[in-house]
């Protein structure tokens, strides 16, 4: 993408921020549609209907409430520390969105081509808890402080099981880069890591259970890494109002909630280019049955989107289904449960690998 | 180590369970009501707003009575003999003119007793339950039907009528003996 962009108009400046542009867009749409669909997901698995009146069942809402929200007036508490306030949402924005950078929509729409994508990935992630940190800290408030602890000690932690699945995925696939990682299932479902990869072979059936292990470790951890219900602990809205961002209002505290459906999409992509293909079709191409081979990176995307927003989906699905966890239950479920067993299915998919 | 997986186990199969039940419910027909659009039937005999049918009342004040808030306030004038104001509903003739009918809406708490006492059934509860105002004073309902010419017209109608017979009352009681009213008195006082 950055190349062909390079060639065709000659400057690195421009053509970088045009790059950028394509993920940023592709956030904030899915930020609108996917309010609204939170919104009706909500309502409907309460047997209500949510946003009715705004468009066809509510689908403006989400700008309705977003001209709501940049009309605000702009207040930072009098005792905050101005400048950490003001950088904090900029910096968990900025996290959430260059972890887009190494995300491959399709094969013809990639930010950058970088070895070390998921590497990189997990490291710009990890950005957010400095964001959310200074977020708590710079508001003088407790309930803010409390929350950006909370997240602090969550993101942290989780990140272990998450890392600990990723690396086994690497182990398997021998690259780092999300792109080729993307290539490797291709042609078909039954080619995905989640069903052992796209070598034939006995260690093909052998791995089928332990990338389901993975997948389900995988994706309860990075739904406490997005601090989504059951693990919303650090905004826990009967307990710390809005947690870190309760000092904010207006556009910041869009730019928090922003993020948090970036990071929602981001998560859910890398799970989907992990186990579950990521841009590859399942049932192969339309554009390479009729012959037309420009049709199918849209296809691709199609599919990356679609596989993207189910996972979202999972994710409000599981949000109405538990309740919050307390704090030491959530320390127990990583630390006594999911490590260990990440660090087994780790093992097991290192020896499977080598055989 | 038992105990463990078995937490495992638990921990995945409830969670898995809990998605069936709102996975289910995902697609359960919505209870909410569109309510501008769409209106609940509202049951037989709702107590929503009063309504007043001025024509048939009599002025008889037992409504306003029987109001345990004193939201209602009536005000009536005795018609001249020669005055027509109709029958009412069930046949019977109007005797007063009802010069102002007032509820105050805002303070009416529905409970319907004004309704039963009244003998014409001229006051009963719609079922409309919309009025909603932004000025207070908007919801004090005027019911009467005269304007305040032909109030003050019908009043200055039942004093000169009141005017005559006092009148006659004094000339029939200037001819008789003046002293006749205050012999029972005494004799009251000699018993």
């Amino acid at each position: 993408m950055y190349q062909f962009l390079y060639n065709l108009i000659g400057n690195e400046i421009i053509a970088g921020l045009l790059v950028a542009i394509v993920p940023l867009t592709i956030i904030l749409v899915f930020a609108l549609f996917g309010i609204w669909l939170e919104r009706k997901v909500s309502a409907h698995m309460q047997d209500r209907l949510g946003p009715m009146r705004t468009g066809w069942h509510g689908w403006l809402q989400t700008i309705a409430d977003l001209m709501k929200m940049l009309q605000k007036e702009d207040i930072v508490a009098h005792d905050a520390d101005k400048s950490l306030y003001n950088i904090a949402p900029v910096l968990v924005f900025t996290g959430s969105f260059a972890a887009f950078a190494v995300i491959p929509f399709s094969s013809k729409l990639l930010g950058s081509e970088v070895e070390v994508g998921i590497f990189y990935l997990l490291a710009i992630s990890s950005m957010v808890v400095a964001g959310i940190l200074m977020a708590g800290w710079s508001s003088n408030n407790k309930y803010s402080l409390l929350g950006a602890m909370r997240a602090a000690a969550q993101i942290v932690s989780y990140e272990i099981p998450t890392a600990l699945v990723v690396l086994s995925m690497i182990m398997l696939t021998g690259t780092l880069s999300l792109d080729k990682m993307s290539q490797m299932q291709t042609s078909s479902f039954w080619n995905w890591n989640i069903f052992g990869g796209a070598v034939f072979g006995l260690s093909k059936f052998l791995l089928i259970p332990f990338m389901f292990v993975g997948a389900t470790i995988m994706f309860i951890s990075t739904l406490a890494e997005v601090n989504r219900v059951p693990f919303d602990i650090p905004e826990a809205e009967s307990e710390l109002v809005a947690g870190y961002f309760t000092e904010y209002c207006g556009m910041k505290w869009g730019m928090f909630m922003l993020a948090e459906y970036g990071n929602m999409f981001a998560v859910s992509a890398v799970i989907s280019i992990l186990f579950l293909g990521g841009y590859q079709s399942p049932i192969g191409y339309l554009g390479n049955t009729i012959g037309a081979s420009w049709l199918v990176p849209f296809e691709q995307g199609f599919w990356f989107i679609a596989k993207g927003l189910t996972l979202v989906f999972v994710q409000m699905w599981l949000r109405w289904t538990l309740p919050r966890l307390r704090v030491d239950q959530l320390m127990t479920v990583c630390w006594k449960y999911l490590i260990p067993y990440a660090f087994l299915n780790l093992i097991i998919i290192g020896i499977i690998s080598i055989l | 180590m038992k105990q463990y997986l078995k937490n495992t186990w638990d921990g995945i199969f409830t969670v898995l369970v809990g998605m069936k039940i709102t996975f289910k419910h995902l697609f359960t027909p919505a209870v909410t009501i569109q309510y501008p659009d769409v209106k609940v039937t509202l049951p037989e005999r709702v107590r929503n707003r009063l309504y007043v049918n001025i024509d048939d009342c009599i002025g008889c004040d037992q409504c306003s009575r029987a109001c345990p808030v004193s939201c209602i306030e009536i005000e009536t004038v005795k018609s001249v003999p020669g005055d027509d104001l109709g029958i009412t509903s069930n046949g019977k003739k109007k005797a007063l003119w009802v010069t102002k009918f007032n509820i105050d809406i805002a303070k009416c708490c529905y409970c319907q007793l004004c309704v039963f006492p009244c003998p014409t059934e001229c006051i009963y509860m719609t079922n409309v339950y919309e009025f909603a105002e932004f000025e207070r004073s908007n919801l004090l309902y005027k019911f009467a039907n005269l304007t305040d010419e032909e109030v003050s017209q019908k009043k200055i109608n039942y004093e000169k009528m009141q005017a005559e017979k006092e009148a006659q009352k004094a000339a029939a009681a200037a001819k008789p003996k003046p002293e006749a009213p205050a012999a029972p008195q005494q004799e009251n006082k000699t018993e």
